[in-house]
């Protein structure tokens, strides 16, 4: 790439642990799908003279994504306030962490663009509440205010900031994935809520002004956001124009930003030590807190146990729950069930926008079972595994694949079942058979073709085109 | 030291209106305050004083919340259990 042209990305991502209370105090954090400011109290709502008091979950938690992502505890580190007016912040402040953030200078591998290991690197991890959720409801008459729910107020955030290390959009997005499935695999963080995940991006080309792109909420709009991004600063620069610094905003829906035109002064948070809150001193903490295996080791385990490939290693230990359900029916064949798992069977759940626990892992090792011992073609697999899936998003039971298998009558024809078609077939297509014998091959697929159609693709085409060539070539003599 | 430039930003930031009758008065207000910090500033750290806490930390136990009528009662107005609050974009 021209090298005038180089992108430069940094990100600050923002995730809600999961703890079982808010950050500053015991309201429940599992306020998803509840009615509105039912999950408050005085603390939460910064009603006056209400003190925050700190969740020691939240810490470890936080020390716990520190160690993972190889980051330094410093001996002291405290919160702060960060100070502006928004109707989603009671207190007209934040508590957050400013000059002396719970831990620093860590680093990420990933894999850049040409597949090598790359080292990202973290300037920093630091605590802090979420602020309440603003709903915009839409009429002439509701033009002049907004709507107020407090209970994603204080939901603990950890906030993590790259340096600016990714070169791509593409990059940035594999960073993302690297990082929540890190956070999956630590149990502090559930990926799969609403919002549970927010990206800030810092884009520039090199030599340019830098710009800072919110309000990214999803693992796609990064991608969307930071290409847009690229494809507008490259248009101006072409055209000879000044790139603004300036601090834009993502509009997920139409898959563009634009410029918040924010005045100057509204970047100043006045930030401040909090007063409420005393400071931390939990360094020495770090050599209680237990790491589990994480993603890049589980891989490698993967590969050396099962003796599967790298690719499909990577993608089976990507998701912790993918990695879970692996292991429960590598046992039937590693390396069929690799194949099965990472080729076929994500790409039909996404496409019924279906998750990997809603469908037990039995189910599917009974239809490894069924393809390794022969009993059915790889073809009928793939129908067996959509007739079940089917099933499992009607939210009825999860049929047995033998079931289906005998139910369907998808059971591998065999031998001399396939006499009877082969001959009907060859009568019903004399131009092809005299195509064959006058040394066209390819005629063979065709007729081949025409039995699997009518055995409904059970026959292994391998048998079948051996037999049908057979028949052909008696019929010559 | 701060000028009234200065107080007029801190107004902004603070979203309070200060007149520019008040602006004076104001200014050497701060100024007055900055002062008695440089006062206390000469003051030797002393070994005795505030114990230095840290780690005052919470469990994580869920304790009961308000109720929405309870959680809303000091808002100016509500719609749906939401509390209103002038609009922003
Ligand atoms: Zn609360």
């Amino acid at each position: 790439m021209d090298t005038d042209q180089q992108v430069i990305i940094g990100l600050e991502i923002h995730c809600q642990l999961n703890t079982k209370t808010k950050l500053f105090c015991g309201c429940s954090a599992e306020f998803q799908g509840a009615p509105p400011n039912t999950h408050c109290c005085p603390i939460c709502l910064g009603l006056p003279g209400a003190m925050p008091r700190l969740n020691k979950q939240a810490v470890i938690y936080a020390l716990k994504v520190a160690k993972a992502l190889n980051l330094e505890v410093p001996e002291y580190s405290e919160f702060s306030r960060k100070n502006y007016f928004y109707p989603d912040l009671p207190k007209a402040y934040q508590i957050s962490q400013y000059d002396k953030p719970i831990a620093e200078k860590g680093y990420l591998e990933i894999e850049n663009d040409e597949g090598h290991t790359k080292v990202v690197r973290i300037t920093r991890i630091h605590l802090e509440e979420d602020p309440g959720r603003l709903v915009h409801k839409t009429g002439r008459d509701r033009a002049g205010y907004s709507l107020v729910d407090y209970n994603r107020s204080s939901i603990p955030l950890i906030e993590i900031v790259t340096e600016p290390d990714l070169r791509s959009p593409k990059e940035a997005r594999r960073f993302l994935n690297k990082l929540r499935s890190t956070l999956e695999y630590l149990e502090v963080f559930d990926g799969e809520r609403e919002g549970a995940i927010r990206v800030d991006a810092n884009i520039s080309i090199k030599g340019h002004n830098r710009v800072e792109c919110k309000n990214i909420s999803s693992y796609k709009g990064v991608e969307k956001a930071l290409n847009f991004e690229i494809t507008r600063q490259r248009n101006l620069i072409r055209r000879g124009q000044y790139i603004t610094r300036e601090t834009r905003h993502f509009m997920e829906g139409r898959g563009i930003t634009t410029s918040s035109r924010s005045k100057e002064e509204e970047n100043d948070y006045r930030y401040f030590p909090e007063p409420d809150l005393r400071p931390l001193r939990v360094r020495s903490w770090l050599d209680g807190v237990e790491l589990p295996e994480l993603p890049d080791a589980r891989r490698d385990r993967f590969m050396r146990d099962y003796g599967i490939s790298v690719n499909h290693a990577r993608t089976l230990t990507g998701d912790l729950k993918v990695a879970d359900f692996y292991e429960q029916i590598a046992g039937v064949d590693p390396n069929l069930a690799a194949t099965w798992v990472a080729d076929i069977l994500l790409g039909e759940l996404n496409y019924r926008s279906m998750k990997i626990d809603e469908i037990p892992a039995i189910n599917i090792g009974d239809l490894i079972a069924l393809i390794r011992d022969d009993a059915i073609t790889d073809k009928s697999g793939v129908e067996v595994l959509r007739t079940m899936l089917d099933h499992c998003l009607n939210k009825e039971d999860c049929p047995m694949p033998a079931d289906i298998v005998a139910e369907a009558g998808l059971g591998k024809v065999k031998g001399g079942e396939f006499d009877a078609v082969i001959a009907s077939v060859v009568e019903a297509n004399p131009q092809a058979v005299s195509d064959y014998l006058a040394g066209k091959k390819g005629a063979l697929n065709f007729l081949v073709g025409q039995v699997m159609k009518e055995t409904r693709g059970r026959a292994d085409p391998k048998v079948l085109n051996a037999q049908m060539s057979t028949y052909l070539d008696a019929l010559e003599e | 030291m701060v000028n009234e430039s200065d107080v007029e930003g801190i107004a902004k930031l603070a979203d309070i209106s200060i007149s520019k009758e008040e602006l004076g008065a104001f200014t050497s207000r701060f100024n007055d305050i900055l002062e008695y910090f440089d006062i206390l500033d000469q003051v030797p750290p002393g070994e005795e004083g505030v114990p230095d806490l840290g780690n005052v930390l919470r469990e994580d136990v869920v304790t009961p919340s308000l109720s929405q009528e309870e959680a809303t009662a000091n808002a100016g107005g509500t719609e749906d259990g939401f509390i209103r609050a002038p609009r922003v974009m």
